[in-house]
């Protein structure tokens, strides 16, 4: 197996899909001639050329309902938000248009579409550029959410997302780009919907998805030293939820420890430790916490900045407190 | 653009033709009566625009388009469209109705009107939200180069949105087939176009876009036409975008809860003497295309399909509950 980075699975995927599927596009801000301001879409306007990849002026709520349009009349395009804090200004095509088509028309659209593009923190960038809004997607039914956090599953749910006949979005990070792994030469596809048993353990399950996974694995490490034995469930799929996986872990090892990047109010990690607090009842023996973001806009300053974060340190000690080690 | 059709320009035109923009338009009317009355019985609830006064736009628009390959979009003010695009009025009040046989399974409302097969792609009730969409589904007609033009409609109210700006500019850039209609009855809700906009002719922001723009004379429906076969054989040929600026006139509220009272009697009554259906009335008795009892007897008959579209949607059945969890995803 090649071992390769994020972005070069991302490109493989979209590639790979491009090649399949004639119908397949992309579109959005420097993916072109630039190609890519992540350089996920490298090469792809020199292999397939204009209209199969437009590059499109900084104007995310037009050209995203343009995909929208597209989509609803046969096409398959994959758009691209350079951040999502950009996706912002497009909202309002998601949600209103992209999500609803389908149920009021009364299942006569569909609208197989991916948005995608860099969420959740990065570097020295303060409170406008580094933001987590997972859950402002994960909300909305209509929408299919996924986010991963190492390269196969980056390509694998790339692929998935584009096939799906739904709208889909895309959780990537930005500081995990370059971060590389194990990808089977042949193709293959990750179901969106499953969850990963990331590390199995028996002591405490710690739920994440994207980059917090690492932090979380991180932890888990460390408690292994400490005689605790945790299992790291990656979600992989935000909507829907692997509620199946989920509630198998924790039944298992009785304490769980929701990990989430975004701020902690009507967050998809609060929403996931309300499910399991509701339907582990009997099973748990400590109550579930949750790992979040500080409930603050980010600041510039870096020590700073990772104070507001989930941390290996923040999940270690809450760990602890479901296990009443402290 | 079109000059206005003469009285004696009739005769360039068949009767056949003639008697169909006729009969569409007073099945419109007639429609929206019934709709408001059914609304009045509380039938029918929620949001409620009707088309009153505006129908030659609709129908004018939609007889220059083959929708075999060409798409109408537009706003929440919908029924009209849906009913010139070809739509069953029996499915179009079902859905006003919340039934079961609506067109949209009863989720979507007043609002939202779609027929696929018809090529209706709504009935959009978020302002302007539609424009960016429509652009959209002319670059599939670009991508796949299959010679059909996308009708886009909005009003005067969406015209300031930042959607309009964004997808002129990228229709433009990349040279799609899409006619934006700016369908202009002077107020956006209860504000007057004046007091919201720098300009009153939306014709000129199309040289923003490089691209052309007119102003056409919406309350005359063979104006409507010509101008829009000329466009549309424009944008087939070139395959460009065009602005136009349709002026028109809603007889009605902005929807039904509203009593406009931020416009006169006198303005009303100057534009109902321009009636589209009078205007086109009058012109076929004139080049002697029409007889006064053949219009009454067009007249009943779009009457009488109003009464079958409430007669069918008060047959029709609720959905039932669970149908709530269908159609979210494919």
């Amino acid at each position: 197996m090649a071992e390769i980075a994020i972005r070069e699975a991302l490109r493989q995927a979209l590639d790979e899909e491009m090649e399949r599927d004639e119908r397949v596009f992309i579109m959005g801000e420097e993916v072109g001639e630039y190609e890519g301001a992540y350089k996920v879409t490298r090469g792809l306007l020199d292999k397939y050329g204009v209209p199969r990849v437009m590059d499109t002026p900084i104007a995310e709520l037009g050209f995203t309902g343009v995909g929208v349009g597209a989509a609803l009349t046969g096409l398959r395009p994959v758009v691209e938000w350079m951040t999502f804090n950009f996706s912002l200004l497009a909202i309002d095509q998601v949600i209103n248009n992209a999500a609803k088509m389908r149920h009021m028309s009364g299942g006569q659209l569909k609208c197989p579409i991916v948005f995608r593009g860099p969420n959740g923190p990065a570097e020295y960038l303060s409170s406008q550029h580094s933001q987590a809004l997972q859950s402002f997607y994960a909300h909305i039914p209509g929408l299919k959410v996924v986010a991963f956090s190492n390269p196969y599953d980056a390509k694998g749910l790339l692929k998935s997302a584009i096939r799906d006949d739904n709208p889909v979005v895309v959780l990537e990070s930005e500081m995990t780009y370059g971060l590389t792994g194990e990808v089977p030469e042949e193709e293959y596809l990750v179901p969106i919907g499953k969850a990963r048993v990331m590390r199995e353990g028996a002591d405490a399950t710690l739920i994440s998805f994207s980059k917090p996974v690492h932090y979380c694995m991180r932890a888990a490490q460390e408690l292994e030293n400490e005689g605790v034995s945790v299992e790291v469930l990656d979600l992989r799929s935000l909507r829907p939820l692997d509620e199946v996986a989920m509630y198998a872990s924790v039944r298992k090892t009785n304490r769980a420890v929701v990990v989430d990047e975004a701020w902690p109010v009507a967050s998809v990690g609060s929403h996931v430790a309300w499910l399991i607090s509701k339907n582990c009842f009997d099973d748990l023996d400590a109550p579930v916490e949750l790992v979040s973001s500080e409930d603050v806009p980010m600041p510039y300053n870096h020590t700073m900045e990772l104070a507001v974060q989930p941390s290996s340190d923040k999940i270690v000690a809450a760990v602890k407190r479901a296990a009443y080690m402290d | 653009m079109a000059k206005t059709a003469e009285k004696n320009e009739l005769k360039g035109y068949s009767k056949e033709f003639l008697d169909h923009l006729m009969r569409e338009m007073l099945i419109i009317r007639r429609f929206e009566e019934k709709a408001a009355q059914m609304y009045g019985l509380k039938k029918i609830g929620g949001f409620c625009h009707l088309y009153n006064g505006q129908e030659a736009v609709a129908v004018g628009s939609v007889a220059a388009l083959d929708l075999s390959k060409d798409y109408v979009l537009t706003a929440y003010r919908d029924h009209g469209h849906a009913i010139a695009c070809g739509m069953d009025p029996n499915s179009v009040m079902a859905e006003l109705f919340g039934k079961e046989t609506g067109c949209s399974r009863g989720k979507g409302g007043s609002m939202h009107m779609f027929d696929t097969e018809k090529h209706m792609l709504g009935g959009n009730g978020i302002v302007g939200a539609q424009i960016p969409v429509a652009t959209g589904v002319a670059f599939a007609q670009m991508y796949r180069n299959d010679g059909g033009v996308t009708l886009c409609f909005f009003g005067d109210g969406a015209i300031h949105q930042g959607a309009f700006h964004e997808s002129l500019n990228l229709a433009s850039v990349w040279k799609l087939p899409v006619i934006y209609i700016v369908e202009n009855n002077h107020f956006g809700m209860g504000t007057a176009v004046k007091r919201v906009s720098a300009v009153e002719d939306f014709d000129v922001k199309a040289a923003g876009y490089n691209m052309e723009g007119s102003v056409v004379n919406g309350m005359d429906v063979l104006e409507v036409y010509e101008a829009l076969s000329k466009a549309a054989g424009a944008v087939r040929e070139k395959r460009v975008p065009l602005l136009l600026d349709v002026k028109t006139y809603r007889y009605k509220g902005h929807s039904m809860s509203d009593p406009a009272k931020y416009r006169t009697k006198e303005e009303l009554e100057s534009y109902k003497q321009q009636d589209p259906i009078l205007v086109l009335k009058s012109r076929m008795l004139d080049a002697g295309l029409l007889e006064d009892e053949e219009f009454q007897a067009l007249d009943e008959e779009a009457k009488k399909i109003a009464q079958q579209a409430v007669d069918f949607a008060e047959e029709s059945s609720e959905p039932p509950v669970s149908s709530m969890y269908e159609d979210v995803l494919a």
